[in-house]
This record gives structure tokens, sequence and C-alpha cells, in this order.
């Protein structure tokens, strides 16, 4: 049933395509945690872009992941934008979970007391300065938790970028599978390997969570 | 005397929709003047110092600050409305303390009080530092510079906010409802406090409370705010004295009965 010398023959690819998986993760989350902040910042600072935002949000969040990697992917060259399967995979990655982060960001603004503000109004403070010294943080730490199951969830979405053939975990997988007719070695490696890194984040983003509470007394 | 008072509201009204909160004020206060506001809850008085510090705005009229438009600047002979640069420059003359404090939760009390003047008066940080510890040591607080907010009590919360407003090295001081949030044991010793910087700095003060013996004691004129107008105006002696209004007569008797 399981064979450890083709267990340990598989290893060295599937790690070497773990390391892609996780460099999309962390790109595509990179560019969901800045681009969603930007996006609520963007909100706040001119009102009037509040509702194409929030167009724009809900039509990404409405509309499957892989529908919008296949059209980066495959519709975007028709436009004269040619990326490569990587790129367009973590771009897509990257801006679906930035409509679900700049909704955290919100919430997370919208819990700023107004008198935070009126206080940085008072000593004539700059409104970047407001952001930057007064908001931000203190909008991240409750909104860590939140993030971090975005991460997460941004994790176990990856292996969709084998649908455009970027070799990432799953994608090896797949080829070892359709190579040599065993599934279940590969099959299992792979999701033991989603298992452990989902757990070991978890674990992170909670002491990340400790240490900011412990910082700040309340 | 033809010295250019430190602030005057020329008929300014404030409206929210149908509810016109303030109507018409017309008011003038002089360099160094302190006066305090009083009145019934809705009367318009907090609304005073809040379309002061620019955190409202106005819907007819002009304030002035030492003789320039605060929420309007000259152009070709008329008044338009301000710009954010020109509204910072004239409100950099103006400090606020608020009912609830404001402190920023996640600063000491020091970096609460270096905040502004480093980002906004260019300040170094040592000399921001020497400055922000001369005033926590005025307000008494030199012990607690390291504490955040949530470690100090109400009543050394409102003193480091006071601190973090005079930093600003402001020339006009408004004081909204300062100790009503406070426990009664603790409101002494932010009253203690703001006689303390009267005496000690050339401010000028505008302040809204209700601790008439404070208005009483400390100022040097009262308004009695009534349905978005002044009521009654005059020093202090006069208009808790011998109040020639009825309705300042019935809020005054009301708020001494209270006790």
């Amino acid at each position: 049933m399981w064979d450890w010398s083709f267990t340990f023959e598989i290893l060295p690819t599937l790690a070497s395509a773990a390391i892609i998986t996780v460099e999309a993760t962390l790109i595509g989350f990179v560019i969901a945690a800045l681009l969603g902040l930007m996006l609520a910042l963007v909100r706040i600072a001119i009102p009037w872009t509040a509702w194409p935002i929030s167009v724009l949000v809900e039509l990404v969040r409405s509309t499957p992941l892989l529908i919008q990697i296949f059209f980066l992917y495959f519709v975007f060259p028709k436009f004269g934008v040619v990326l490569d399967a990587f790129t367009a995979g973590v771009i897509a990655i990257g801006l679906h979970y930035a409509a679900y982060c700049s909704e955290v960001y919100r919430a997370g603004f919208d819990n700023i007391p107004r008198g935070q503000w009126e206080a940085s109004i008072a000593l004539n403070l700059p409104q970047w300065a407001t952001f930057r010294d007064i908001i931000i943080p203190q909008v991240i730490p409750p909104i860590v938790p939140a993030l971090g199951n975005y991460l997460v969830a941004l994790f176990k979405e990856t292996p969709l970028l084998s649908a455009i053939a970027v070799l990432e975990l799953m994608q090896t997988a797949k080829i070892i599978g359709s190579d040599t007719f065993r599934y279940t070695e590969p099959m299992t490696l792979v999701g033991l390997f989603f298992l452990v890194m989902s757990l070991v984040s978890a674990a992170i983003i909670r002491a990340l969570e400790r240490l900011l509470n412990r910082r700040i007394p309340r | 005397m033809t010295e250019k008072p430190m602030v005057r509201f020329e008929n300014v009204s404030k409206r929210y929709g149908a509810l016109t909160v303030l109507d018409g004020l017309n008011l003038d206060i002089g360099r160094g003047e302190k006066v305090s506001i009083i009145g019934p809850s809705g009367s318009g008085k907090t609304t005073v110092l809040r379309m002061l510090m620019t955190l409202e705005t106005i819907n007819d009229g002009v304030i002035w600050v030492e003789g320039e438009p605060l929420t309007h600047m000259e152009k070709d002979g008329k008044l338009v409305p301000a710009n954010l640069a020109h509204i910072r420059r004239v409100r950099a003359k103006i400090g606020m303390v608020f009912q609830s404090f404001n402190l920023f939760p996640h600063m000491s009390a020091m970096a609460n009080c270096i905040e502004a003047p480093m980002t906004v008066l260019g300040m170094k940080r040592a000399d921001a530092e020497a400055r922000a510890a001369e005033l926590l040591d005025m307000v008494g607080l030199s012990q607690k510079k390291d504490h955040y907010p949530a470690q100090l009590s109400g009543g050394q919360q409102q003193r480091v906010a006071i601190a973090r407003a005079l930093a600003m090295r402001p020339k006009i001081m408004l004081f909204d409802e300062v100790t009503s949030a406070l426990d009664p044991e603790l409101v002494g010793e932010v009253l203690q406090v703001i006689r303390q910087i009267g005496r000690e700095h050339d401010l000028t003060m505008l302040m809204v409370t209700h601790q008439m013996g404070f208005a009483k004691e400390f100022s040097d004129r009262v308004c009695f705010f009534y349905q978005g107008k002044i009521c009654e105006q005059g020093p202090p002696g006069e208009l808790f004295g011998a109040p020639k209004n009825e309705r300042t007569r019935q809020f005054l008797r009301a708020v001494l009965e209270a006790g």
C-alpha cells in the first residue's frame, strides 16, 4: 500500500515544489494585505471612492478565484497583457484576497473611536501622520486574527494554480501521479504538508496576537 | 483700544438639517481672556468650541482668529472657503482638551506629548521630550511619563491630555466639559491644573463647563447659552450674583438645586 522507497524518491521533487507554494502564498498575501489596506485607506481619505471600491470588492468576492486566475492568464493576453503562469496566478490570488482583507481593515477602521480622529485634528497632525502614527497602529492588532485566517485560507487555495500549470506542490504531485500511476504517496505528502504548514501558521499568528496584546496594555 | 480680538465669531450659524444649533452667534474673546460657557444641554455650547477647533463646519458667518479668518481666506478682496493649508496654519494657534480625554491608547504619556511636536512642529526628539517632561511635571505626572493611558486614572489621563495640548504651544485653549467624565474625587486635581495654567501661561481660554463654582472663580466672563444663542453674558459676579434674564435665573436655580 505505502512504498517508503518511492516516498523518499519523490520527496526532493515535492520539497522544491513546496518552495513554489510557499513563495506564491507569501507574495500573494503581501499583495492582499497591502492592497487591501490601500483600498480601505483610499475609501476613507477620498469619500467619493467608497461606492466604486465597494462594487469592485463585491465583484471580486462574488466570483470564483479560479475564474479570476483564468482571466488573468488566458484573457488578458488578448488585451496585450501577457503574464507567465506564476505571475498571473499570484496576482490573481493577491487581488482576490485583497478584496477580503480590505473589508477586514474597514471594520478595523470603523472601530476606532471618533475622538482619536478629533484629537489628531486638534493637534494639527496632517492626515498621513494621523493614519501612520495614530490610526493604523490601533487598527492592526485587533485584526491580526482575521488577517491570519485569510493567510491560511489563501495558502490552502494555492493548489488552484495547478489549473494554469504552475509547478507548485499540487501540480507536481499530479505529474508524479500520472507518470508513475501512484497517487497515494504524493497526495498524502501534499496533504500532510498543507496540514503541518497551516498548523504552524496558526500558531505563529496566535503568538503574534499575544505579543501585540501584551505590548499595549488595555 | 483697537487691538484685534483673539477670537471673533461673526454671525456664525450651525445647522444639522432642520435643527439650528447655533443661530447667528456674535462673540469676541480678548487676548488672555478666560471665558466660560454655561447652559443647558443642547444649547449649542459645545458646538462653539468644536467649530473653533474645525471639528465642525459652519453654515454661515466667519470665525476670526487674531484678525485672520479661520474658515475662510481672503481672495481678491472677498472671503472664500479656506483650503486645508490655510486652516492648518490658523488652527495651529488653538489647542483642545476633550471630555473623553482622547489620549492615544497605544502610546505612553510621554509619546502622547511628543507626537505632534515632532511631526507638526518638526522638533527633535530630545527637545520635544524635554518640553514634554516639563509639562508632565507641571501637571504633576513626571512619575507617570512611561505609563499608558489604560494604566492611568481618569484625572491623570485628563492631565496628560492638557500637557499634550500645551506641548503644541497654542495661544488659545479650549476645554470641553473636561471634568464631566471624571469621578467626583478626581475633578479637583484637573481643575487645579487648569487654574495653574491660567495663571502661568498667557493663554486665551474658552471652556464649556458644568462646574459653576469653578466658572465663577476662574473666568473673566461667563456666557449663558440658550437655544443656540447667548442669552446673557457678563462678569461672573454679575451673572451668578444678579442674573438679569429669567432663563438664566431658571438655569442657575436648577443647577444649584442639583447641588
